[in-house]
């Protein structure tokens, strides 16, 4: 979950990171009284969660509130990368005589947090690690152990900083790693660090991104960061299919109904979640099968959950017939799954034996299952059919026929 | 209407009012509930969720039957 | 032979009382797994399927010798049961919890390295050595287990728990079979990857081939590839990989940091490419996979004649 970069801030300052004086605003008339009160020339910053805000306009310099005024009416109605902004901040403007980068992040080979420093901040790091790669140090830490200033001081000097400046970048970089290790972080970067023409060093942005599953551990922050419960954070709305996938997820906590997602074509998919999930959409799309959408199931669902999203993959207009696969499965039981499939077919008013294209699931309870395929018509196969071949059949089945553009 | 499973129970059941509590609390799918004057019934909807797990027939045998309305023959 | 469990370990599992757990333990002893028995705090005395309930791991490593434990608690409570599993001197820990952060999990795997444990998982099946013990949940029920996992050469991994037995059964049915099967879980910070379990399955006689599942994401293809290349191996990989259909799809994108430490994000088709380049063959088919391995298997067993 992605922070906005008032957010990390306003956290980071409580770690004792220096930062320049700022005030988030939400309307134009806000960004002209906040720049009326810091005084002097500012920066406006579009507050969404995704990069490339400089290039798309979403950060503008004012010298004055009027000019905020007009700076951040133009930023708050800027959609980037499709997201309108949350807000913008209106930050002093400083000058700088040094960037510096400073972030620490996850390396799974190593499963350990690493600190990643360059003296060369601000421009596209990456680019630097292979042009300088002296300039850009890793250094990993322990996530057992408390974590101990020296690494980061190791990470700063071994880009050939020194002086005043080692004391104060290794201040920062520390405070980086703590909050890191202490909100189960995946992601705490700050770029650029600048020096200023007056000496001092602040963090001039900050990107945090914390942990999903650790959203309920750090509730108490959120609520004070002023994050709400129900904000995902996610770059987009999700869509009314999306929205009709949670609620049947919602209304029964046996099985999981995964994500939902919809395409142009005719063939609606109930799928296994995870790597099933991948290998059959590679499947479908190999023998030329157009999917109008598709739903991932998975633990052991009742059958009513199972008919329920049926009904949903069959609501999508375009669907001509659908098709249910999945590995050989261990949990999920194959009865249950063809049980709420010819349920939902039916209550969707169709005839399972032509709605359905293929079911193939085999594994715990299929003697069963086949049985109730069987006693309705349904074209079934079992392992020895291989989840490619099964994809193939079910496209075979329904044809060439282009699917229908939106 | 269920369209997979019917459970039969036997009318000499409901003469046994710890049986028919037992059945109500075991069945892992709640196809059984009991009326105002403890007289047991079968709940329609969760019909189809019956999971087979057997524990009804095994709590009142002969009783209670699982009859499969898929079965072929 | 086979490697991590064999008809030997006995195991315990943590978090026994557990609605899935309780599955879990019938399966195993209908499998034919040493499950000595479990632990629930607060549940001692307690019976699940004949076996005893304890609150502690050391009430079990007390009496006994346990080999494996299984954490199948909730995620609040993992890398505690994780922990205790340690201290008690468990060496193989298979945490099939899912959701646990990945700074819990870093700490557990770090802590087991300390003390000479493995960790596998989280958030995977467990380990199979067919016709021997299964530890975990992978294949479900004994009978299920038994027909998708024939006890054979191929030793298999995967990052996906469903994939494990597909993969599997694609080998059974053509007759090859499985040394052992690891789900070594979907999580970015596992406590074994596939380079790391390599050398096991180097070191068991009965394996003669490695079938692998790929997908977009992570590095793991990566470090596998890098350990080929600076070690070799007898033993030919097959790799199937899923998810191509990704490539077409904007939005797979690293930050800065993650581009730095662990390199630019692969594409399939540059995982492909890279797994090609250390000699993993690629399989675009499940059914591919025995395939290639019998062929690989063949070719290898031809140059020993000639080089012996």
């Amino acid at each position: 979950m992605r922070l906005y970069e008032h957010e990390s801030k306003q956290l980071l300052r409580r770690h004792g990171v220096p930062l320049p004086k700022s005030a988030l605003a939400r309307s134009a008339e806000e960004a002209e009284r906040a720049a009326a009160g810091l005084g002097g020339p500012v920066v406006l910053k579009s507050q969404v969660l995704t990069g490339g805000r400089m290039k798309a306009g979403g950060v503008r310099f004012a010298s004055s509130p009027a000019e905020a005024k007009s700076a951040a009416a133009a930023i708050l109605t800027l959609p980037i990368n499709g997201q309108q902004p949350a807000g913008v901040l209106v930050e002093e403007r400083r000058t700088i005589a040094q960037e510096y980068y400073a972030a620490v992040t996850w390396d799974t080979r190593a499963k350990q947090p690493v600190i990643v420093f360059s003296d060369m901040g601000g421009i596209d790091v990456e680019e630097v690690a292979v042009q300088h790669p002296g300039h850009v140090a890793r250094v990993h830490f322990s996530a057992l152990t408390p974590f101990s200033d020296f690494f980061a001081k190791v990470a700063v000097a071994s880009t050939g900083v020194s002086g005043n400046e080692l004391g104060a970048l290794t201040r920062i970089v520390a405070a980086l790693a703590r909050a890191f290790l202490q909100y189960d972080l995946t992601l705490a970067e700050i770029n650029p660090i600048g020096r200023l023409d007056d000496g001092s060093i602040v963090a001039l942005d900050a990107h945090l991104d914390m942990e999903e599953e650790a959203r309920g551990t750090h509730r108490a922050l959120l609520q004070e960061l002023g994050v709400p419960e129900e904000d995902t954070r996610q770059a987009r709305p999700p869509t009314a299919f999306e929205i009709a996938g949670a609620a049947v997820d919602a209304s029964d906590p046996r099985g999981v109904a995964g994500r939902v997602v919809e395409f142009d074509g005719n063939l609606g998919l109930i799928i296994g979640a995870g790597g099933g999930s991948l290998t059959l959409f590679d499947a479908i799309r190999a023998a030329g099968g157009k999917p109008a959408n598709y739903c991932e199931i998975g633990g052991n669902p009742s059958v009513g959950k199972a008919a329920a999203l049926t009904r949903l993959v069959l609501s999508k207009p375009g669907v001509e017939q659908i098709a249910v696969m999945m590995n050989v499965v261990s949990n999920t039981r194959v009865d249950i799954m063809a049980r709420g499939v010819i349920k939902g077919v039916i209550e969707a008013g169709h005839d399972p034996a032509a709605k359905i294209a293929i079911f193939r699931i085999p594994g715990s309870w299929e003697e069963e299952g086949f049985a109730i395929l069987r006693r309705y018509g349904v074209d079934y196969v079992d392992r020895s059919v291989s989840m490619h071949e099964a994809a193939r059949r079910a496209v075979a089945k329904l044809g060439a026929q282009p699917g229908r553009k939106r | 209407m269920a369209m997979f499973i019917r459970v039969d129970v036997d009318p000499a059941v409901q003469a046994d009012p710890a049986l028919c509590k037992r059945l109500v609390e075991l069945c892992p799918v709640d196809i059984f509930a009991l009326d105002g004057a403890g007289r047991i019934a079968t709940v329609e909807q969760n019909l189809d969720e019956c999971t087979l797990c057997d524990l009804c027939i095994a709590a009142a045998p002969g009783r209670v039957t699982v009859v499969k309305l898929y079965a072929e023959g | 032979m086979s490697i991590l469990v064999d008809e030997r370990t006995a195991l315990i599992i943590q978090g026994i009382t557990g609605r899935e757990a309780v599955t879990m333990s019938r399966e195993l002893l209908d499998y034919g797994s040493r499950l000595v028995g479990g632990v629930t705090p607060g549940r001692k005395g307690r019976e699940v399927h004949g076996v005893p309930v304890e609150d502690t791991v050391r009430a079990f490593t007390e009496r006994g010798r346990i080999d494996a434990s299984i954490v199948a608690v909730p995620p609040a409570f993992a890398a505690d049961a994780v922990l205790e599993a340690i201290e008690a001197g468990v060496k193989l820990i298979v945490v099939v919890t899912e959701r646990i952060p990945r700074r819990q999990v870093a700490q557990f795997v770090e802590y087991a390295r300390l003390h000479g444990a493995r960790i596998i998982g989280p958030n995977c099946l467990g380990v199979i050595s067919p016709g021997k013990a299964k530890v975990g949940g992978v294949g479900g029920a004994a009978d299920a287990t038994r027909r998708a996992f024939r006890p054979g050469s191929i030793g298999v991994m995967s990052r996906s728990g469903g994939m494990t037995t597909e993969i599997a059964n694609a080998l059974s049915e053509a007759g090859l079979g499985v040394s052992t099967a690891v789900s070594i879980g979907g999580d970015a910070v596992i406590g074994s990857t596939y380079a790391e379990l390599m050398p096991l399955f180097e070191a068991d006689p009965e394996t003669r081939g490695i079938a692998i599942y790929s997908e977009p994401g992570g590095r793991a293809e990566a470090e596998l590839a890098d350990y080929l290349a600076a070690h070799g191996s007898r033993l030919p990989v097959v790799a199937f990989m899923a998810g191509r259909f990704m490539d077409a799809m904007p939005g797979m994108r690293f930050g800065h940091a993650g581009t730095i430490v662990e390199g630019r994000a692969d594409t399939a088709a540059e995982k492909v490419a890279r797994m090609e380049a250390a000699g993993i063959a690629v399989a675009e088919r499940i059914e591919d996979i025995p395939l290639l391995l019998a062929e690989r298997i063949e070719q290898a067993q031809h140059s020993d004649n000639g080089g012996g």
